[in-house]
């Protein structure tokens, strides 16, 4: 398993990656804004404003090492908990509060980001990002599309056909699994007998390498050299980030009822932020200083973002209308037309 | 020139394929052989490999991949070999395809032809026979589109490569080469969500699509010959349905009777008897009829019949229908 910063933030000189010290402070940056922006939608949903949530704590290296390789052309099929993913590819955090407060409007991408609206059927993405590389061949276009998913998507028959079609049509698809060893109370040890999940790109014809996924420059380098790999037209690569799924499912979920508190500790002590951290300090780059300014600037973004997403007014019953085909049929115009006369008004 | 439905399917591929690049045809064995029903033949040798795919054998990896494409600003038009394996695809139909556009109101959309034989009536194997579209008819976004004819095959499938929606696009194999028709040379769009006036009459009126209507024709003529004078509707576009033409002609002829080879319940035929309940009730002079395939599993070819409707037994339901 690649490693380039250890549980303890030390360094292997010789994997470091090539980055200035802004680009080091930006990653870190997004880092805290995800586990800033992941705490905010916690609260929020317990306070009735946000709705069922996944978050995505502890997966910050994996979501924002990924998203950092990338180029602007490339694109991305991300899934449902990528928080870390979204911001960094440049989404307005606003945006993506408002769909999980309950509007499909926050998952219009703005235009000019490749960025598909993530999957909630898992492991179906994985199709979707194999189509676009198929298509970037066709267009002889060169870029990277990159998928993101857990470990039970590889269970998934999606997955099987995804790798088998990227390699059978050798497309720029990187596939990222971020395997947080838990797909809500299933295990790893339950969705596959194979010993690690990378291992399966071989039967596909590909390689697949397993990063730390708490390790932000793992995951960096390793997607950005498949990501470079795919835009040179050598085709697809699986990437194993291993990282550890540290809050329950969703907020419908409790998983003390089925994972041990000593397993959750054990990943605490490997936490992508703390690691990193260190690792800017020893480079001169950190200070309490600056950690609280991040801090601070970071809480008020998340907070401007938050009064952005309450202030977006809800759909309109023309516009929820509006987008299930190019033209409205009909029928839809005489249902909208019906809500108007049964639902807003009542019994008459 | 007169050609078959396979020919007139072949050609709106080829004269798609030819006008807008972004046409692309993906699915089993449709490069190299040409499809199993020789739909894609040739296009392969004209088009290439890198527009004319042939895929892994895996449905729902040619409907996900379509996806992609079609984000990519392709429009493709996958083949699924038969109806009856169409399932494994569902998920990425019903979830995706289907609701791409609202989900990110617009910003993202699915525009892609999805063909595939159906039908029975042909003695095949079991799951080559299954006529489901009712499945589809009950998913917001999808567009299912049945043509009758050659003409409308070749118009049909043009205007469905055309449009900006996903479309179903079902070929009854019992007609692929039933009948040859006249067929302009030149590419032509027959609209959808238009239903096609087979036969104007004024007793009642007969809805069919597919395989079924050249079935309702044979009834409707010997019910001329016992003075029922028969309005037979082609639906042609099943969901969403042209419920004005429906209506229009059903209020004219007071009667009307459905047809199809589905099985009866939660067929679409209940649907159409729903509508013409809700909207043309005291225009009536008889219930709705249905005449249908029943609820069973399609029987192997020995007693298919059992199964399948002949002209008779729509001829039957006209007299009932007349008679009551």
């Amino acid at each position: 398993m690649l490693q380039i910063l250890d549980d303890e933030g030390r360094v292997r000189k010789d994997l470091e990656p090539a980055l200035t010290p802004d680009e080091l402070k930006r990653i870190y940056g997004l880092m805290v804004m995800t586990r800033a922006a992941d705490g905010k939608a916690l609260k929020l949903q317990r306070q009735g404003r946000l709705g069922t949530y996944a978050s995505s704590l502890g997966h910050e290296a994996c979501q924002v090492g990924t998203a950092f390789s990338l180029r602007k052309e490339d694109w991305i099929f991300p899934y449902f908990r990528d928080l870390g993913l979204y911001i960094t590819a440049g989404y307005p955090l606003a945006l993506y509060f408002h769909y999980w407060m309950g509007n499909e409007a926050g998952l219009r991408t703005p235009e000019g980001l490749n960025l598909f609206p993530f999957a909630i059927p898992v492991a179906s993405q994985i199709l979707h990002a194999v189509g676009a590389g198929m298509a970037a061949n066709y267009r002889k276009i060169p870029l990277a599309v990159v998928t993101t998913f857990g470990d039970g998507a590889t269970s998934e028959g999606d997955f099987h056909e995804g790798l088998n079609y990227a390699g059978v049509f050798k497309t720029p698809t990187v596939f990222v699994c971020y395997n947080n060893q838990w797909a809500i109370s299933t295990p790893r040890r339950r969705q596959t007998a194979a010993e690690t999940i990378a291992q399966k790109a071989f039967a596909y014809g590909f390689s697949g390498v397993a990063v730390d996924g708490n390790d932000v420059l793992a995951v960096l380098s390793a997607v950005r050299e498949a990501a470079d790999r795919a835009r040179q037209g050598q085709g697809p690569t699986l990437i194993e980030a291993v990282t550890y799924r540290m809050g329950h499912h969703t907020t419908s979920d409790d998983a003390t009822k089925y994972r041990e508190a000593d397993e959750v500790k054990e990943w605490e002590a490997k936490d992508p932020l703390r690691r990193f951290q260190i690792y800017l300090k020893g480079k001169g780059l950190w200070d309490d200083a600056f950690e609280k300014e991040l801090q601070e600037r970071t809480a008020e973004d998340v907070e401007k973002a938050v009064a952005d997403a309450e202030s977006r007014p809800a759909a309109t019953p023309e516009e929820v209308f509006a987008h299930t085909y190019a033209t409205m049929t009909p029928q839809l115009a005489e249902q909208l037309a019906g809500l108007g006369g049964s639902f807003r008004e009542g019994w008459r | 020139m007169k050609i078959n439905m396979v020919q007139a399917l072949n050609q709106a591929l080829a004269q798609e394929l030819e006008r807008d690049p972004r046409v692309v045809v993906l699915g089993e064995d449709v490069g190299l052989d040409g499809g199993v029903f020789r739909v894609t033949d040739g296009l392969f040798q004209k088009f290439g490999g890198e527009r004319v795919m042939d895929t892994p054998l895996a449905e729902s990896g040619i409907i996900g991949v379509s996806i992609g494409m079609a984000a990519f600003g392709l429009r493709p038009v996958p083949e699924i070999q038969f109806l009856g394996f169409i399932y494994p695809a569902f998920n990425q139909i019903i979830s995706h395809v289907a609701r791409l556009r609202n989900r990110t109101r617009g910003r993202f959309t699915a525009p892609m032809v999805i063909r595939t034989p159906y039908g029975a009536g042909v003695r095949a194997l079991e799951h080559h026979s299954e006529s489901t579209e009712a499945l589809f008819c009950q998913i917001p976004g999808l567009t299912v589109v049945v043509p009758s004819t050659p003409f409308d095959a070749k118009g049909l499938l043009i205007a469905a490569i055309r449009g900006e929606d996903p479309v179903i696009f079902l070929e009854p194999s019992r007609l692929y080469r039933a009948e040859k028709q006249e067929v302009p040379e030149d590419p032509y769009e027959v609209p959808l969500r238009r239903a096609r006036l087979v036969r104007e009459g004024k007793d009642l009126t007969i809805i069919a699509w597919g395989a079924m209507v050249p079935v309702v024709e044979k009834a409707a003529d010997t019910a001329a010959q016992n003075g029922v004078s028969a309005e037979i509707l082609d639906l042609r576009t099943l969901s969403p349905m042209d419920q004005e033409a429906i209506l229009a002609s059903v209020k004219k002829t007071g009667r009307a009777l459905v047809v199809h080879e589905a099985p009866k319940t939660c067929g679409l035929g209940a649907e159409i008897a729903a509508l013409i309940g809700e909207k043309a009730l005291l225009q009536l002079e008889a219930p709705v009829l249905r005449v249908t395939g029943p609820d069973i599993t399609i029987p192997l070819p020995k007693t298919e019949d059992y199964y399948y409707l002949n002209a008779d037994r729509v001829a039957g339901g006209i007299r009932e229908v007349m008679e009551f």
